[in-house]
């Protein structure tokens, strides 16, 4: 499970998060929902190890290991994955490469064996086929060219390949049209379980028509002003963020 | 691709220090007096047995480089080097002419292994060598002249080239074996007076590979040379001729590597290439001669005229490099396009890291009709690392309707190091059509961290991003090499992030 205890984080000396208490326990998947500017990306980048986000104070932990004290590549390997809001191009990099690369990367820190060519592409065509995507997404440079409901889409097909025992999707819905949201959410769906714990956040209850997640929290000036069920996505979404924010 | 994952374990295996190349071979050599004058010349002629034309063609050269002054305009700095402190001979001492491998000095054959470099002819599988040249490991053979110092000291498969006609060997053999060619292709790409460095080679020049690729003739193998500094104080001047006749194909590998030393080694090579009609040849370098420490100490002083002419109609010449070695690389590997339709090919990928400084690039003379020339540069500066593309490109009054591309990238990695782009374009026809394109970029941090979300470690990360970069170059690297390619670039940029 995750555990975050009084998480303060900076960036650039300006205080962003001011004190984040949150637990998402085993199994479960959590949104959080919030307003521009109110440190939804810097909490996800901070648990993530992005450089330039700063931790003043608080602490993280995932299954009882510290995560703030791990590089960003032992987080990953310890099973933590971030979809990213705006995936990123590597040039020249083929996406099959860089999936096989990084899954390897993954499965060495944890001592088990490395696939082969062979071994991975039949893995990711059936990921793929799962997913509704086509074959020649692996041939493609990663992310170049990519339309942007495709890289949202090739983040799934990450996570599908990754295996994640928490992934933070960090507005994954944001530019996707409603057959792309679907699929988004159904690669979330398809990997819910026992030994899967999400953190999606969002800024519109929309994705959470498809990700029904099981407690929503609110994140306001860098605090969880408020938590609840699904509902509270649906409260939010009628009332807005100000009447939240008045009641806290 | 596995490649990817070689890179990575190469690292994880590499030493300290990066270079694993850097050992000495204890052997007993033979030197010439150190120092340089018509005596030593006539001396090296003499060792080679050389005819009379040799040795006048060599004094011509001499005479020529005493006049000459070292180019300064290249965007190189070092200090003024001293002709006459250097070995301009060193042969490691055995039986004159080695027939066999068995004849070869054990520790030579030792070193060769321990570089990767094999000698030996692979066995061909019964009964399948009439379906071509597949060896028992399923790989395609290579042969290979290795060159140690001053003399080759191993060419392999010979006996078969010879069957299809190739002549692969040693210049300094060729020179007694197949005089008449020699004499009638030396020096007319790169004459002896062509600039500083090209003429003290033809002064000195010791051995070098030759090869001939008869009418009509694919090549069946890859041919390749694989050159070796060794001894202390010695300059390696090798001299390599290859010349594909009408209609002929052939793909040559070149290889180098040097030991660790403080103090600095001349390399100073000439290299021709002559295709004549419907001929191709496509030359492919990997260069990692010792570039020096990480505080730029030592490293091989790498001036080297490459040049290629398409003297033929529908000719072909393509150049390869992958410059990862070397203190100073100073090289540009050109084409003569004087046949009409003839095409002429530069890739390059150099890499300069810690205090490395490269000036490289190309020279395309576009002479006759319909020429056409592809430039793709891409160079990657690290640590102090200084980086010029210098390129001309030259269309002359005749070159009606011809074309050039070039393309000219850079990556920086860290804010200490340099990247500069020098294009020079003469265009004297007006049906001609120049173009040029040019990027600087750096490593974005972005990119580190997503690779590192995914379990890349920083290191994996630079190589992976690095190899994607250069991807357009090395697609057109004959397969063996790119893997090789690929792992030096990353152990190249060791220690450049961080």
């Amino acid at each position: 499970m995750l555990k975050i205890e009084g998480l303060t984080a900076e960036v650039d000396g300006k205080a962003i998060l001011k004190g984040i208490d949150l637990e998402v326990p085993k199994g479960e998947v959590h949104a959080i929902m919030g307003p521009n500017g109110s440190g939804k990306s810097t909490l996800s980048y901070v648990l993530s190890g992005r450089e330039g986000y700063e931790v003043t104070g608080g602490s993280a932990t995932f299954n009882g290991h510290d995560i703030l004290a791990m590089e960003p590549e032992e987080r990953a390997a310890a099973g933590l994955f971030l979809a990213f809001q705006y995936p990123v191009e590597l040039p020249g990099v083929g996406n099959a490469t860089f999936l096989r690369t990084a899954l390897n990367a993954q499965r060495k820190a944890r001592g088990e064996a490395e696939l082969d060519a062979m071994q991975f592409l039949k893995l990711a065509r059936e990921r793929m086929k799962a997913l509704s995507m086509s074959d020649d997404m692996l041939k493609r440079g990663v992310n170049v060219g990519f339309s942007g409901g495709e890289k949202k889409r090739n983040e799934i097909l990450q996570m599908a390949l990754l295996k994640p025992s928490i992934a933070i999707l960090d507005e994954t819905d944001s530019g996707l049209d409603i057959d792309a949201l679907r699929i988004v959410a159904d690669g979330v769906n398809a990997m819910r379980g026992p030994d899967f714990s999400a953190l999606v956040i969002t800024h519109y209850q929309r994705l959470l028509d498809y990700i029904v997640p099981d407690r929503v929290h609110v994140l306001m000036a860098g605090r969880i002003v408020k938590s609840g069920g699904p509902e509270l996505a649906k409260e939010l979404e009628a009332q807005g963020y100000g009447a939240v924010q008045a009641a806290a | 691709m596995p490649a990817v994952t070689e890179t990575i374990e190469t690292v994880q295996q590499a030493t300290e220090s990066g270079y694993k190349w850097g050992f000495e071979t204890d052997i007993e050599m033979e030197f010439a007096p150190k120092g340089l004058n018509e005596d030593i010349v006539r001396f090296i002629s003499a060792k080679k047995n050389e005819p009379a034309w040799l040795l006048e063609w060599r004094l011509r050269a001499f005479a020529a480089w005493k006049t000459m002054e070292e180019p300064r305009w290249a965007a190189v700095k070092y200090p003024p080097i001293d002709y006459q402190d250097s070995y301009y001979y060193a042969a490691p001492k055995q039986k004159v002419g080695p027939k066999s491998l068995d004849e070869v000095d054990p520790e030579l054959l030792k070193t060769y292994a321990k570089l990767g470099i094999p000698l030996r002819e692979q066995e061909i599988l019964a009964g399948v060598e009439g379906a071509g040249s597949v060896p028992a490991e399923g790989r395609m053979p290579i042969a290979v002249d290795a060159v140690f110092d001053s003399v080759s000291v191993a060419t392999s498969y010979k006996e078969r080239l010879g069957k299809e006609g190739i002549i692969f060997c040693a210049i300094s053999e060729a020179v007694q074996t197949h005089p008449e060619l020699v004499r009638k292709y030396l020096g007319t790409v790169v004459p002896q007076g062509d600039n500083f460095f090209a003429a003290l080679n033809s002064a000195v020049f010791t051995d070098g590979s030759f090869v001939y690729i008869p009418k009509g003739v694919r090549c069946p193998m890859e041919l390749s040379t694989y050159f070796r500094i060794n001894a202390k104080s010695t300059g390696q001047f090798e001299r390599t001729l290859i010349i594909a006749d009408e209609g002929s194909h052939v793909s040559y590998l070149e290889g180098c590597t040097a030991p660790m030393r403080d103090e600095n080694q001349l390399h100073a090579a000439v290299v021709e290439l002559v295709a004549l009609d419907d001929a191709t040849i496509k030359y492919s370098t990997v260069q990692n001669w010792y570039p020096g420490d990480a505080e730029g100490k030592g490293g091989i002083y790498n001036f080297v005229t490459k040049r290629g002419a398409c003297r033929g109609a529908r000719s072909k010449i393509s150049w390869t490099q992958v410059e990862t070695g070397s203190a100073i690389t100073w090289k540009y590997p050109s084409c003569i396009l004087q046949g009409e339709d003839s095409v002429g090919e530069f890739y390059s990928v150099a890499i300069t890291n810690n205090y490395q400084q490269a000036d490289t690039g190309t020279k395309m003379f576009h002479i006759g009709p319909r020429t056409r020339s592809t430039i793709v540069s891409k160079g990657i500066s690290a640590g102090h690392g200084q980086n010029t593309y210098r390129g001309l490109v030259r269309i002359g009054a005749k070159a009606h309707g011809a074309r050039n591309f070039t393309q000219c990238d850079s990556l920086l990695i860290g804010d200490l190091c340099g990247a500069h782009t020098v294009p020079y374009i003469e265009n004297r026809c007006v049906s001609a059509k120049v173009e040029h394109e040019a990027t600087t970029s750096r490593i974005a941090e972005d990119q580190l961290f997503y690779c590192r979300q995914r379990g890349l470690t920083q290191e994996e990360a630079v190589g992976l991003i690095v190899n994607g970069f250069c991807r357009e170059v090395l697609k057109e690297l004959p397969m063996e090499f790119a893997v090789e390619a690929q792992k030096l670039l990353q152990i190249s940029l060791e220690g450049s992030v961080g």
